[in-house]
């Protein structure tokens, strides 16, 4: 199982993303930067968080547009497992690999605390380790999480169980659409997600709830 | 050639960004303002002088980068 972070200008989170799979798969992830011609041969591709180019145009625009992203898009297509967390989400959006679009939080505000989410899909190769309907906690940090589609694209996605994980107890931070926190493209083999996994892996975090994700994704448990 | 585009978000998209600016104007005494939307102009200078492949361009431009079709609209208007 290797593992490859993703990193642009301007990410931040990187850095939490590469402690977090090193821990949890025993041995550091490659680390791409995303002017590198190519894409190391990888089973699980993670854009991790932050700001990439200043979150200039829209959140994850530029970003999207890189080189790399194209080796990324190939990979999608070949059922590479790919993460995208809070900015990495937005470049998932932004790249077409998942629908959907992330606006200015509902509020205007930054938020970031702790909220609650419910694992709403859990027969996925990210979610495999929780309990259908199962209650986590996870911190969120960002300005434009709010979730939005058509009504048609929403009817969609929710039909074909492509929403992983909502917002619950009314813990939604940002105003996204039926409380979508995590969403899946149709053959879900990408997820992104706004909440951070990687910052609720050990203890020392004031909890674990994000370790299975990543237990399950570098199956280093067995489901 | 000189190309004005203008984004602006979809009708039925929520603009919290405009309702705050929308707040701030009637808080400084303008009154019977009913809505604000927010958008985005980008000025481009062109090497390009048949309006129609400039035109054409331009929109490529806005499909691929410069709107996001999922919540934004676009237009584009030339000058010389």
């Amino acid at each position: 199982m290797q593992c490859a972070v993703i990193a642009f200008p301007g990410s931040n989170r990187d850095r939490d993303m590469i402690a977090a799979v090193t821990k949890i798969a025993g041995k550091p992830p490659h680390v791409v930067w995303h002017k590198d011609s190519e894409l190391p041969q990888a089973d699980v591709i993670i854009l991790p968080g932050g700001f990439s180019y200043g979150d200039y145009l829209r959140s994850g625009a530029i970003a999207a547009r890189s080189p790399m992203m194209k080796e990324v898009a190939r990979a999608a297509e070949r059922g590479v497992s790919i993460l995208g967390v809070c900015n990495g989400f937005q470049i998932l959006t932004e790249a077409g690999l998942l629908p959907g679009t992330l606006m200015r939080n509902a509020s205007l505000k930054f938020v970031c605390r702790t909220i609650e989410l419910e694992v709403v899909n859990a027969a996925t190769r990210f979610t495999g380790l929780y309990r259908p309907g199962q209650i986590i906690r996870n911190p969120v940090a960002h300005h434009d999480g709010n979730y939005f589609v058509d009504d048609d694209t929403l009817a969609r996605i929710e039909g074909n169980e492509q929403v992983a994980f909502r917002y619950a107890n009314g813990t939604n931070p940002n105003g996204s659409r039926h409380d979508i926190a995590g969403v899946l493209n149709a053959r879900k083999n990408v997820l992104g997600m706004m909440p951070h996994p990687e910052d609720l892996i050990e203890p020392a975090h004031g909890g674990t709830d994000g370790r299975p994700l990543f237990e399950a994704l570098l199956e280093t448990v067995a489901a | 050639m000189k190309a004005q585009i203008k984004v602006t978000l979809k009708k039925g998209v929520l603009d919290p960004q405009g309702q705050a600016i929308e707040g701030a104007l009637k808080s400084l005494g303008f009154e019977g303002v009913d809505s604000v939307r927010q958008g985005k102009v980008f000025d481009i200078e062109l090497g390009e002088t048949d309006p129609m492949q400039a035109r054409n361009m331009l929109n490529q431009m806005c499909q691929k980068l410069l709107a996001n079709t999922v919540i934004e609209d676009y237009t584009v208007a030339l000058s010389e």
